[in-house]
C-alpha cells in the first residue's frame, strides 16, 4: 500500500526529529536547569562589574549555582548592583559569605564566584532579598596593567 | 446523487425564462482593472436540455464566458442567472452548492495528474458524497462505459492520448450528473477519429439524459452538425445568433465571413496597423 | 509624463492587490471546519514529499556545515588557547543562527521551488479551475495541506539539521583534531541553554517555515499559467523567501539576543 509507505516514513521523519532534539536537550543544553526551578535572589554591590553581563553564572567552587539576572546602578553614587537568583536548593549560605567577579581563563567569560563564609551561633543565612556587602570587584586588565607600568616607573 | 433539485424547483418570477436554464444579462467585463475590455453589454439566453454553441475567432475570451458562468470570474456590469438564481450574489458555499449542479469540460481535460483514471473519476463523488466504495465502484465503471474507457481505468493521465484524456475528463464532468455541461473547445487539437467519437459523445449524451450543454470552440463544420442553437461572438458582443440553418442563411457579413471561412473582411486579416507604404517609408518607430 | 505615473499607481494597485490576494488565500485555506477524514491522508503525502525528501539534503548539508565550523573554530581558537570552546562555538552557531537559516535556505530551494511548480502547473493544465468547477474549493484541497506540511516539517528539518551538525562539530574537533572529548560537552553545555538557544531557534525556524510556505504557496497560485510564467514563478519563489528569511532573522535576531 502506498499510503501506508508514506505513513511509515513520515512516521519516521517525526520520530528522527524528536530524537534530535533530544540529542540537542540532553547532550548539547545544560540539562541541570539551575534557574528553572526555585529560586530566591540575593544582591550585592560592586565598585566596578568589568564585563559580567545578565545570565553569566554564579558558581561556588566552580559549580554553577544560579545566574545573575539583573544589573543595575544604585545609589547616590551609582554603584553597580548586581542581582543574582540562586536555586533554591542552595539556600544554606550564612552572611559572611563573599562574593567576587572572577574571570575563567586568561580571556574567558567573567562569571560571579561565591565564597561560603563560616557558619556558627551568631551568623544568620542569607534570606531571598538580602545582600552581601563583602565584595571584591572585577579586575580590569587595563588597570592592572596600569598599575604595573606605574610600580615599574617607581623602581 | 444528491444534487439539490429541490432548490431548482423554486422557481422566481422570471416566467419568460422558463425554458432557459443560464441567462445572461447585459454584462460587462474587464481583465485586471479595466486593461483590457473583453465584453461590453454581452446577453445570451441558454436554453434548457439543448445543445448551444458559443463560436467566435479566438482570443475572443469564449472561455472567459464559462468561467463568469462558473462565477470564477465577476463581471463588472449584469448578472448571470442559473436556474433562475444569480451566481455572483451567491455566497461562497451556496455557489460550491450550486456549481455541483453544473460541470466543465476543460480544454486540456485537467485530468488530476497524480491519480488513476478511476480515481479521478471517482473523486467527486467522494469529495460530494458518503456512498459505498461498492456503489462508487459500479458508478465509475458505467460512466467509463458511456464514454468506452472501461478498460483503461487502472491508467495514469499521462498514459492517455489527448483524445482519450478528454473523454475521461468528459466521464468525470458526468460523475455527479450535473445539469449543465459546459465544454470548453472540445474539438481543438482532436484527430478526426476523435473529433467525431466526441461529437457523438455530446450528442448522445444531452439526448439520453436530458442535458444542457454550451459548447464553445471555433470549429464550425463538427458544432453545426449537433447544436441547437447557436451564439456567435465577435467585438466584445453578440453578433448573431439563431438555429444553424438560420445563421447559414444570414446576410450578416461578419456571421458569413466566421461560418464560411474567408480569410479577409469585417474581421481584418491584417491586426491594426499602418499601412504598409508609410511602415516601410516613414520609418517613425523603428 | 503622465502615462509614467498612471503605470506607477497601477503597479502599486496592482503590489497591493497581490498582497492582499496573498493574506486572504492564507485565510481561506486555514480558516474554516477541518474535515480530519479527508485532510488527513492529504497532510501525510504532503509531509513526505516536502519533509521527508527534503531530509537527505539536511543532512548532508548539516554535518559538512558542522565539520567546516570545526575546522574554522578549532584554527582560530587555538591561537588563543582557547580550543575548549570549539563546543559551544559550533552548537551556538548551529542553534542560534545556521540551522533555522540555512535550513530556511535550503527548503526554499529545494521544497518551495518544487511546491510554486507544482501548483503553477496544476494551474496551467486546468487543475485548480476543474477542483472549482466540481466545487472543491481548491484552496481547502491543495493549497491547505501542503502549508501545515512545511510549516511542521521546516522545524523538523532545523532540528535534525542542528544536531547532525553539531556531530559533525564533535568528529572534526574531538575525533581529528584532538580536542579534550570531555571539555567539548560540558563547555557546550555550560555555555547552551534549553530556553535561551534551543527554544529561541526553534521558534525561528516556525517563523520561517510560515513565511517560506506562503510566499511559494502564493507565487504558485497566482502565477501566469504559462511555461514562462511558472519559471518565473518558481524562481521568485526562491528570490523572495531567500531574501524574507535573512531579512527576518536580522529582525529576530535583535529581538531575541539583541
Amino acid at each position: 500500500m502506498e499510503s501506508r509507505n508514506t505513513q511509515l516514513a513520515v512516521g519516521l521523519f517525526v520520530i528522527i526529529g524528536v530524537l534530535a532534539l533530544l540529542f540537542l536537550g540532553l547532550q548539547a543544553a545544560n540539562t541541570s536547569v539551575v534557574t528553572n526551578g526555585d529560586t530566591y535572589k540575593l544582591y550585592a554591590k560592586f565598585d566596578n562589574i568589568g564585563g559580567l553581563k545578565a545570565r553569566s553564572p554564579v558558581k561556588v567552587g566552580g559549580v554553577v549555582v544560579g545566574r545573575v539576572s539583573n544589573i543595575s546602578l544604585s545609589g547616590d553614587y551609582y554603584e553597580p548592583l548586581v542581582e543574582m537568583t540562586i536555586s533554591a536548593e542552595y539556600n544554606e549560605f550564612s552572611d559572611t559569605t563573599s562574593v567576587s567577579i572572577l574571570t575563567s581563563g586568561l580571556l574567558g567569560e567573567q562569571y560571579i564566584g561565591l565564597n561560603p563564609g563560616f557558619i556558627d551561633d551568631t551568623v544568620e543565612m542569607l534570606k531571598d532579598g538580602d545582600q552581601i556587602y563583602d565584595t571584591k570587584s572585577a579586575l580590569v586588565l587595563e588597570d592592572l596593567i596600569g598599575q604595573f607600568l606605574f610600580s615599574q616607573g617607581n623602581d | 446523487m444528491h444534487t439539490a433539485h429541490s432548490s431548482a424547483s423554486v422557481k422566481p418570477e422570471t416566467h419568460a425564462d422558463d425554458d432557459a436554464l443560464v441567462v445572461i444579462d447585459d454584462i460587462d467585463f474587464a481583465h485586471g482593472f479595466g486593461a483590457h475590455q473583453v465584453y461590453r453589454g454581452l446577453s445570451m439566453r441558454i436554453p434548457k436540455g439543448k445543445i448551444t454553441a458559443v463560436m467566435g475567432p479566438s482570443g475572443i475570451g469564449k472561455t472567459t464566458l464559462l468561467r463568469l458562468i462558473g462565477a470564477q470570474l465577476r463581471p463588472q456590469r449584469g448578472s448571470i442567472t442559473f436556474a433562475g438564481e444569480n451566481v455572483h450574489a451567491l455566497g461562497r458555499s451556496d455557489l460550491y452548492e450550486l456549481r455541483k449542479r453544473m460541470s466543465m469540460l476543460f480544454q486540456s481535460g485537467a485530468l488530476f495528474t497524480d491519480m488513476t483514471v478511476y480515481d479521478n473519476i471517482a473523486f467527486p463523488i467522494r469529495e460530494h458524497s458518503q456512498l459505498p466504495e461498492e456503489i462508487i465502484k459500479t458508478i465509475v465503471k458505467m460512466k467509463l462505459e458511456a464514454v468506452g474507457l472501461r478498460g483503461a481505468r487502472h491508467l495514469m493521465p499521462a498514459e492517455l492520448s489527448g483524445g482519450m484524456a478528454r473523454r475521461a475528463a468528459l466521464a468525470r464532468a458526468m460523475a455527479l450528473d450535473p445539469e449543465l455541461i459546459m465544454y470548453d473547445e472540445p474539438f481543438a487539437g482532436q484527430d478526426p477519429i476523435s473529433m467525431g467519437v466526441i461529437v457523438k459523445l455530446i450528442k448522445e449524451l444531452n439526448e439520453s439524459l436530458g442535458l444542457t450543454s454550451i459548447v464553445v470552440t471555433h470549429d464550425v463544420a463538427e458544432v453545426l452538425t449537433i447544436a441547437d442553437y447557436v451564439y456567435i461572438i465577435a467585438d466584445k458582443k453578440v453578433i448573431g445568433h439563431g438555429t444553424p440553418t438560420e445563421l447559414q442563411e444570414s446576410d450578416n457579413a461578419l456571421v458569413h465571413q466566421f461560418l464560411h471561412g474567408e480569410a479577409d473582411g469585417p474581421v481584418p486579416f491584417h491586426y491594426a496597423a499602418p499601412s504598409l507604404a508609410e511602415d516601410l517609408l516613414g520609418a517613425k518607430d523603428a | 509624463m503622465l502615462d509614467r505615473i498612471a503605470a506607477l499607481g497601477r503597479s502599486v494597485l496592482d503590489s497591493i492587490a497581490g498582497a492582499g490576494a496573498a493574506f486572504f488565500m492564507l485565510m481561506r485555506a486555514l480558516l474554516g471546519k477541518p474535515q480530519l477524514r479527508k485532510s488527513w491522508p492529504l497532510l501525510m503525502q504532503q509531509m513526505y514529499s516536502v519533509g521527508v525528501l527534503s531530509l537527505v539534503i539536511i543532512v548532508v548539508s548539516g554535518l559538512f556545515i558542522g565539520m567546516v565550523l570545526g575546522l574554522q573554530g578549532y584554527t582560530i581558537l587555538v591561537d588563543f588557547g582557547a580550543e575548549q570552546s570549539l563546543g559551544p562555538m559550533v552548537a551556538l552557531s548551529l542553534l542560534r543562527e545556521l540551522g533555522p537559516v540555512v535550513t530556511a535556505l535550503l527548503f526554499a530551494g529545494r521544497a518551495g521551488s518544487s511546491l510554486t511548480a507544482e501548483i503553477g502547473l496544476m494551474k496551467a493544465t486546468e487543475q485548480l479551475s476543474s477542483l472549482e468547477m466540481m466545487g472543491v474549493d481548491p484552496l481547502r484541497r491543495v493549497i491547505s495541506p501542503r502549508f501545515w506540511a512545511g510549516f511542521y516539517s521546516m522545524p523538523i528539518l532545523a532540528i535534525v539539521f542542528s544536531a547532525v551538525g553539531i556531530y559533525g562539530g564533535y568528529l572534526v574537533g574531538v575525533r581529528w583534531l584532538g580536542v579534550d572529548d570531555g571539555a567539548f560537552w560540558s563547555v557546550m553545555q555550560s555555555n547552551v541553554e534549553w530556553g535561551q538557544d534551543i527554544l529561541n531557534g526553534i521558534i525561528k525556524s516556525l517563523v520561517f517555515a510560515f513565511v517560506v510556505t506562503w510566499i511559494a504557496l502564493h507565487k504558485g497560485y497566482s502565477c501566469t499559467p504559462t511555461s514562462v510564467g511558472i519559471s518565473r514563478a518558481t524562481t521568485s519563489t526562491v528570490v523572495t523567501a531567500s531574501l524574507a528569511v535573512l531579512g527576518l532573522d536580522f529582525v529576530l535576531t535583535a529581538l531575541m539576543f539583541g
